[in-house]
């Protein structure tokens, strides 16, 4: 019993590692991006998109603009979490979505390539402080403009007006808007201004809150939630992400314009991006990025926004 | 219970064993029933169907699961190293003779058993401290060290991994300096006296003398200790350290299918590989710690 | 001090809600842990196996886990209409049961084997002689092991805050997110668990001294 104990445990240890490092290590698996993922279907409809990047760019009086020249890449904060809006491809590290558009378009104007975006994942927690001490160049990312954010950082934009919505299930035909919540589950990220705004009584709804939209989506397929609710770009995302089986209501009940964040007081990169903004609004990039990413939500483009100068 | 004589209950005769078999395969029906019943829930459910497992059969999965893995493992092998660094130091400060590092010794070990660790863990990530130190300790690497600087800086100067490993070390380490300082108080007063007499200095009893008597009987709890390190690295989840199950969480939201997000296929997987990983560092430690497999102090002699 | 004031009616919700979930928890925690224990000390084979089998999986379970598996597996099974509160429950409560089942069942040693022969040369049967005779005393005998697993439940309950229940770590999460200084509420939260501690193992000392027995 004592001689036959150790012998026959290093054998199981052995047999486990094996099986551990077959499984993983002796590529056995297929390559690429398995169906559904949504890396695979964003790179499908964005990988015709090119920006032409303008050549010798003045750095002006920008700090940060001459900082990035200097370095020859251009940092730009965003979120990994948001299909077809801003996300990181968990296997790959592959960027995509509608805000990563965006963050592109703006970089090529500025003069710098694709492969020469330094793509820096911030967290919402931590985005006021990355931009202040100059982690990132500019923030794209779902990024709301409001007066207590500019005591802290400068916008360029806005570059598309989002608004609090709901997403249900295709086939729902009762919920039309905000007021038919009552007695409902909808569910929300915890914390987030969607909460607290669907929190308020005249709603009547039954709140659930998560720390990620996709369980929300999660507790929307199982049934949890009859209905998720958060800024329409990102459940647009969720939408084009489920197509078929979601969808957006379409009734916003906010206004939440987006912009892209910069560090205060440097007016040279601001009015560089704004101008970056209305050129590829103009030229219709604004539009077929949108299409190649939101769109697959079946929800038709709404109209850039106009771009505040000043 | 084997081997020795039941004392509870009466050794069941030839009738109370048909008996007590019947009980046994009525609760193992029931037990079969019920995990059919859910296995059947879970098809219904579409949990079985091909595109919920189809992501496993790729390589780009199953090589994040593994970085996953051993994100985990070096969590771990921090939060051990540390820890166990942190309760030697802390178990010493405890047996000093001098108030002014006793009390706040003891203080420090009370405080942290009593506080949840994920509170703890949640506090150190939003510290701008500890941010501030990784980031600095990351362009240290990066300036000192060219490309292995770099590649340590990528890897190992990230504030979640630093959050998490503090606060695993913080509370385990507290557990394992009330081990050491209660095998520590079991080491026979004829032992410090014997050492004493050879005219031995209180620092040199502790670390040649004392230490490796308490550590040599303490082992079994502080294996078991490492077991429950391994558990709590799991909370890295909560501040989006990327271990394993993290690692599961954006794998399964990336894939869409029309039953929802694979979860609970993706949760099978990983969590067969925690409990797995769990099960055989739980088995090492008994193993380490049964007593004929360690030497016998050679004092005894 | 106003990080508090200004929040009380936050901390007095979470802390509400920290001592729900330990209470409850550890009321259903304390029933399983009944329970396996008896499938382990008792005369079936075949229930002494799945008795130390839960024990051994639920051991070597990451509570993480078992939150995941309970969050996203009851509601898969048609369950939806739980609260994440009684999902809570139900993670928080098996994973106790099993350390309670250990603390039990070492306590069934210390009582001397005398008194169960003397139940069973009375005749009692196996869930009377436990029930009746061993696990009252057994249970005075590990009143201290089992304090120390019901307090560890209580700071385990922290997790629940990360599934959706509000509880103290959800305070300490909104607060932080306010912008409130890191170790003034960290110090806030923290005292209310060491409150809370203080107060279980009050309890169990209580108990200690009314159900001690000179002998």
């Amino acid at each position: 019993m004592a001689a036959s104990g150790f012998p026959r445990f290093s054998a199981l240890v052995t047999a486990v590692c094996a099986l551990l490092i077959s499984g993983s290590l002796a590529g056995c698996g297929k390559e690429g991006s398995p169906p559904g993922s949504v890396t695979l279907l964003t790179e499908q409809r964005t990988a015709g998109l090119r920006y032409s990047v303008a050549p010798r760019v003045p750095v002006g009086d920008s700090g940060a603009l001459a900082r990035a020249k200097a370095r020859g890449s251009i940092r730009v904060g965003v979120k990994s979490d948001h299909p077809f809006l801003g996300f990181e491809d968990p296997m790959t590290g592959r960027r995509g979505g509608f805000d990563i558009e965006i963050a592109t378009m703006v970089a090529a104007r500025l003069g710098f390539e694709r492969a020469d975006i330094d793509w820096q994942t911030v967290p919402p927690q931590g985005r006021e402080t990355a931009i202040a001490q100059g982690d990132i160049d500019y923030y794209v990312a779902a990024y709301t403009i409001n007066e207590e954010r500019k005591k802290h950082v400068s916008f360029a934009g806005p570059y598309y007006v989002a608004g609090q919505d709901l997403l249900v299930k295709k086939e729902n035909r009762d919920i039309r808007g905000p007021d038919d919540l009552t007695g409902k589950g909808v569910c929300t990220v915890a914390g987030s201004t969607p909460y607290e705004r669907i929190s308020r009584p005249r709603y009547g709804a039954d709140v659930i809150s998560h720390d990620s939209y996709a369980q929300c989506v999660q507790d929307l397929v199982t049934g949890v939630a009859e209905a998720v609710t958060g800024d329409d770009a990102i459940l647009k995302g969720y939408a084009a992400q489920n197509r078929g089986r979601l969808r957006v209501v379409g009734k916003t009940f906010s206004k939440e314009p987006y912009g892209v964040g910069l560090a205060r007081g440097d007016g040279g990169l601001r009015d560089a991006i704004s101008e970056a903004l209305t050129h590829h609004m103009r030229t219709g990039d604004w539009r077929r990025a949108y299409k190649a990413t939101l769109g697959r939500s079946g929800e038709p483009p709404p109209r850039p926004p106009e771009v505040q100068r000043g | 219970m084997k081997g020795a004589a039941p004392v509870l209950f009466d050794a069941p005769g030839p009738r109370a064993r048909r008996r007590h078999r019947v009980y046994g395969l009525l609760a193992l029906a029931g037990a079969l029933a019920v995990g059919a019943a859910v296995l059947l829930r879970l098809s219904e459910a579409g949990q079985f169907v091909g595109a919920m497992w189809e992501p496993f059969t790729y390589r780009g999965v199953q090589e994040r699961v593994l970085r996953g893995v051993l994100d985990t493992l070096k969590a771990f092998g921090l939060a051990v190293v540390l820890s166990l660094v942190l309760g030697v130091l802390l178990a010493t400060g405890r047996l000093s003779s001098h108030r002014w590092i006793r009390w706040p010794c003891a203080a420090v070990v009370e405080v942290f058993r009593a506080l949840p660790l994920l509170i703890l863990i949640f506090a150190l990530y939003n510290m701008a401290g500890l941010r501030d130190a990784v980031e600095g300790f990351g362009n240290a690497l990066r300036n000192g060290l060219g490309a292995p600087g770099d590649w340590l800086a990528t890897h190992y100067a990230t504030p979640t991994l630093w959050a998490l490993a503090f606060g695993v070390a913080l509370y385990n380490g507290a557990v394992h300096a009330e081990l050491l300082r209660s095998g520590a108080r079991a080491v026979g007063a004829g032992q410090w006296e014997a050492a004493y007499a050879l005219g031995m200095r209180k620092r040199q009893v502790l670390s040649t003398v004392v230490l490796p008597q308490t550590v040599r009987a303490m082992l079994p709890g502080i294996m078991s200790q490492i077991v429950v390190t391994l558990k709590d690295t799991s909370l890295g989840f909560i501040i989006m350290y990327e271990e394993l199950l993290y690692a599961g969480k954006l794998l399964a939201q990336n894939i869409s299918t029309p039953y929802g997000y694979p979860y609970l296929p993706v949760l099978w997987v990983v969590g067969s590989l925690y409990v797995v990983m769990c099960l055989l560092l739980s088995l090492l430690a008994r193993q380490i710690a049964r007593p004929r497999n360690r030497r016998e102090a050679r004092v005894r002699s | 001090m106003h990080v508090l004031l200004d929040n009380l009616g936050l901390f007095r919700r979470g802390f509400v809600g920290t001592v729900q979930l330990t209470v409850v928890s550890a009321t259903v925690a304390l029933l399983l842990g009944g329970i396996l224990t008896l499938f382990r000390i008792g005369p079936v084979p075949l229930l002494r196996a799945i008795g130390a089998g839960a024990v051994t999986l639920l051991c070597n379970t990451p509570l993480t886990l078992l939150f995941f598996g309970v969050t996203l597996g009851l509601p898969m099974l048609g369950l939806t209409d739980l609260s994440y509160f009684t999902l809570a429950v139900v993670a928080l409560s098996a994973y106790s049961s099993a350390f309670l089942c250990e603390a039990l069942r070492s306590g069934v040693n210390t009582v001397d084997t005398g008194q169960a022969e003397a139940a069973r040369s009375l005749g009692l049967t196996f869930p009377q002689t436990a029930l009746l005779v061993v696990l009252p005393q057994a249970g005075r005998a590990v009143l201290p092991p089992m304090s120390s697993v019901i307090i560890t439940l209580a700071k385990n309950s922290a997790l629940a805050g990360g599934f959706s229940v509000f509880e103290m770590f959800t305070v300490e999460k909104t607060l932080i997110e306010q912008g409130y200084a890191v170790t003034t509420v960290f110090l806030w939260v923290g005292l209310a668990y060491l409150v809370l501690i203080a107060c279980i193992s009050a309890v169990f000392r209580f108990l200690e001294w009314r159900l001690a027995v000179p002998r």
